[in-house]
């Protein structure tokens, strides 16, 4: 039976470490190509100087990656610990990503790393040079396998239930390894990771050059970094507007929270900015914004590549819409139960070797197979995630990347005409625009897994199936543990780093 | 391609050999441990840390590789444990999220919790956290306090949630054991790796007091071991067996001469390293190391053997038959697997690049970025 707060201190768990690990994540994916593309600059001219740039920023990578490493091991070991029931039913399919990407990312992440830090004397330029790509390469194939399995988490395909084991199993690794949401979520992860990887670079280049120090190598990173921003800014907002036609294709409840969108329309508009009615409830009268900014037909354009598309509504995805071939939030939630008892019952009839019934109970286990994660849903409200929450991240997380787009834009136009020292407000903006890198990244995790609720696989497995049977204490205890150790280790971080900035690009 | 049953026990080799290879690498561990024995003064110190510091990641890699493994070849392995003997598990994380920052944090400016933390994590990660992978992975053997329903569903039924494995002298003997293996190793690694005359002659003390309580508690585990109860299973019913690994080992021949080969080229290593002055003694401890784990971790995935006996209910025990991916899931992953020698050859290269000299005082303070 489900315990409600069991449920909620293990997401606490969960999301206290997922976000603890996208603090490090996104500049390791990115810094490391940026210091990549500064050795190879370095190898091809032969200018020493380039190579110091490079071992500063090296430095600073380094304080940054061990984090990422040990928050990334507690995510792994922590679907075992506090979701044991998901990884039995959909381990069959979510394991296999996740040994590969220890395989083949992991491993060769680690073994180069270590000539990319203490090898600079004992292999050539070249080998070194190698070693620091394959570090690059490595953290972002890392990246690919786990959201490989994070996309099937959004959008379930390659598999089938086995009532004999009752559990899900794979049946096509190439349709789990292709998943189209699966390759939109990677292309805008790593590209929101490139983009913090540049802002980091150029918002500490701009404060060298605020302060009047190290300016020439300052401004060599920041043409380097700004350069490489505003590719990936670009990339990023292309990738992202896949990765919303995805959501719209496969998960109508998170785009129309992410939307505010309580009423299904044809030609739907986007809300650029607006305040949502704060006590709005699914089902009532009230309006949806207090004010708002909006962009006509943007929505179904976007959501669905047609001016025409209809998008539907939280009020329509409970309700149920006839006209539009929507069911109600309801039937499919008693079609689950039916689910749910025919399988059982199939499982008895199985045990005392009543093959009649067996198969009588399988055919209806199969009529209603769709269904099955439904019917252990409560109620028909909870098919929609928190609204405010999707709401404001995704807009948070839309307004930041769009003003990085502008900054990275204006950094690089000063730099080439070589009059970036006088834009004092431009700097500034750079150096503040770091933290906004961070914000930005955590909120876009927050809507894509905030909005995928109430769903740990979606409409397959309901977070609250997929637990350990645990005490609630036993996660609260280790919930402050790790809180305790990831805020401490954060703290050490951030003070390392900042003596280290203070220090110069010189003594590196 | 093969029958299920084979990709099972493939798959149970597998997961064996990445803990064979996880013992071996756990030299790093134990080297932490004899920070202070073997270093004396910051410059010792810091030898010793970059010593350690180039390999830390790849044992660090191999321990989420060995879970990684676990989880697609055996997910309901994976998840009665992990979820079940919840705070062991979550020690042991503890314990390895506090040794990944040491390094790099020990010495840094301004590093918030001072570097005699760092050092005390970085000896909690060994000591800790390595007995208690021991003490987890005896339970294997041993059994843990777990029911499943029909559904494959488990929960524990202690309130200690895997704590009272600690009560088993069995669980406590393969701790002990692992620890000084990874001790042990650690002095090894330091005498082909170290060029230093003060610390190389610290280790050999070290090295001939760890070697004699290693085989101390190694005897201890394996006559334990050999004497124990198992369990068996036959068409899905689980039985107790009495002496079931020993029936095991003589039943399985195969496993005697592994077992004899890895526990004689270990006893090699100890013998050229403290009596002839060897170097290399590292190379030949690696491999019977990785010899003997595997094959006392392939004496539960063979013969009718449950891989994870309940306490709770005979019933609910785990086999490799019964706790495994899909067939279908088994064989994508086994071709996968088949990159594991492309992986090794290059982790060997690079190290063999990394190590070819040995670490001396000077390359180290000269380092900008050492540890």
């Amino acid at each position: 039976m489900e315990d409600t707060l069991l449920v909620d201190w293990s997401r606490a768990q969960f999301a206290l470490t997922a976000l603890y690990h996208w603090l490090f994540v996104p500049l390791t994916l990115g810094l490391s190509f940026i210091i990549a593309i500064m050795e190879s600059i370095y190898v091809k001219t032969g200018n020493v100087v380039w190579k110091e740039i490079t071992k500063f920023w090296m430095t600073l990578f380094a304080i940054n990656f061990a984090l990422g490493l040990a928050t990334g091991i507690i995510m792994e070991f922590e679907f075992g610990t506090n979701w044991s029931n998901y990884s039995w039913i959909v381990g069959d399919i979510f394991g296999a990503p996740l040994a590969i990407e220890g395989l083949m990312a992991f491993f060769m992440e680690s073994t180069f790393f270590a000539i990319m830090f203490f090898g600079w004397n004992k292999v050539s330029k070249k080998m070194h040079l190698l070693s620091t790509w394959l570090v690059a390469i490595g953290s972002n194939l890392s990246a690919l396998w786990i959201l490989v399995a994070n996309g099937w988490m959004q959008h379930p395909v390659g598999m089938k239930f086995n009532v004999d084991t009752a559990r899900f199993e794979m049946d096509s690794f190439w349709d789990v390894l292709f998943n189209p949401n699966a390759y939109s979520k990677f292309l805008h992860t790593i590209g929101s990771g490139y983009v913090m990887g540049a802002l980091f670079v150029v918002g500490i280049s701009a404060y060298y050059i605020l302060k009047n120090k190290d300016v020439i190598k300052a401004k060599k990173s920041i043409v380097v970094g700004a350069t490489f921003g505003l590719i990936a800014s670009i990339f990023l907002i292309l990738s992202g507007d896949e990765s919303a036609h995805q959501v719209a294709q496969n998960q109508p409840a998170k785009l129309a929270a992410m939307e505010g969108l309580y009423d299904g329309h044809k030609r739907a508009s986007i809300v650029a900015i607006g305040q949502l009615t704060p006590d709005k409830e699914i089902g009532d009268d009230k309006p949806e914004f207090v004010w708002s900014l909006e962009v006509p037909y943007a929505l179904s354009l976007l959501g669905f590549h047609s001016v025409d598309a209809y998008v539907p509504g939280v009020n329509e995805l409970v309700y149920g819409d006839e006209e539009e071939g929507i069911e109600p939030a309801k039937d499919k939630i008693a079609k689950g139960k039916i689910a749910i008892a025919a399988l059982k019952n199939y499982k008895e009839a199985k045990r005392l070797k009543d093959e009649v019934s067996a198969s009588e109970q399988l055919n209806i286990f199969r009529a209603n197979e769709k269904y099955f994660g439904y019917g252990y849903l409560k109620d028909e409200k909870d098919i929609i995630p928190n609204v405010a929450i999707s709401f404001y991240s995704f807009h948070i997380m839309v307004g930041l990347g769009s003003w990085f787009l502008v900054l990275f834009f204006f950094v690089l136009y000063f730099s080439m005409v070589n009059k970036l020292e006088t834009q004092r407000v431009l700097l500034y903006s750079a150096l503040y625009s770091i933290p906004l890198g961070y914000l930005a990244g955590e909120m876009g995790w927050i809507v894509a897994e905030v909005g995928r609720q109430p769903w740990a696989i979606q409409d397959m497995l309901p977070v609250g199936m997929a637990t350990s049977q645990l005490s609630t204490g036993a996660v609260q205890v280790t919930f402050w543990m790790f809180a305790f150790i990831f805020t401490a280790l954060l703290i050490a971080e951030i003070k390392i780093m900042f003596t280290q900035v203070k220090k110069g690009m010189e003594e590196h | 391609m093969f029958e299920l049953l084979t990709y099972q026990q493939y798959w149970w080799f597998v997961v064996a050999l990445l803990g064979g290879l996880f013992a071996l690498m756990s030299f790093v561990q134990g080297g932490q441990t004899l920070l202070n024995t073997i270093a004396k003064g910051e410059d010792e110190k810091s030898i010793v840390i970059a010593s350690l510091g180039r390999k830390w990641e790849l044992t660090f890699t191999t321990l989420v590789m060995f879970g990684g493994a676990l989880f697609a070849a055996f997910p309901l392995l994976y998840a009665v444990s992990f979820g079940g003997a919840y705070f062991v598990w979550m020690i042991i994380l503890f314990c390895f999220i506090i040794q990944a920052v040491s390094y790099e944090y020990r010495l840094k400016p301004n590093n918030f919790l001072g570097q005699k933390t760092y050092e005390a994590f970085l000896y909690i990660n060994g000591s800790l956290g390595v007995f208690l992978i021991g003490v987890a992975l005896a339970t294997f053997f041993t059994g843990g306090n777990f029911i499943k329903n029909e559904m494959n569903l488990s929960s524990w039924v202690v309130p200690s949630y895997g704590l009272e494995a600690l009560l088993n002298p069995f669980n406590i003997a393969l701790g002990l054991t692992l620890f000084f293996l990874s001790r042990v190793g650690a002095a090894l690694y330091f005498i082909n790796n170290i060029e230093h005359k003060d610390i190389l002659s610290r280790t050999q003390r070290v090295l001939r007091v760890n070697a004699s309580f290693f085989l101390l508690f190694f005897i201890t585990t394996a006559i334990l071991l050999l004497l124990m109860r198992g369990v068996g299973y036959n068409d899905g019913v689980f039985t107790v067996i009495e002496h079931k690994f020993l029936h095991n080992l003589l039943e399985l021949p195969l496993l005697i001469v592994t077992l004899l080969a890895g526990v004689l080229t270990v006893l090699y290593a100890f013998y050229i390293s403290m009596f002839k002055g060897s170097d290399k003694g590292i190379w030949f401890f690696g491999l019977g190391v990785v010899v003997t784990i595997t094959t006392i971790l392939s004496l539960l995935g063979f013969n009718n053997t449950a891989i994870y006996p309940s306490l709770a209910d005979l019933q609910s025990s785990l086999s490799i038959e019964n706790s495994s991916g899909s067939h279908y899931t088994l064989e994508v992953m086994s071709l996968v697997s088949l990159a594991i020698p492309f992986v090794l050859g290059y982790i060997y290269l690079v190290w063999r690049s990394m190590d070819k000299e040995k670490i001396t005082a000077d390359e180290v303070l000269s380092d900008s970025h050492h540890y």
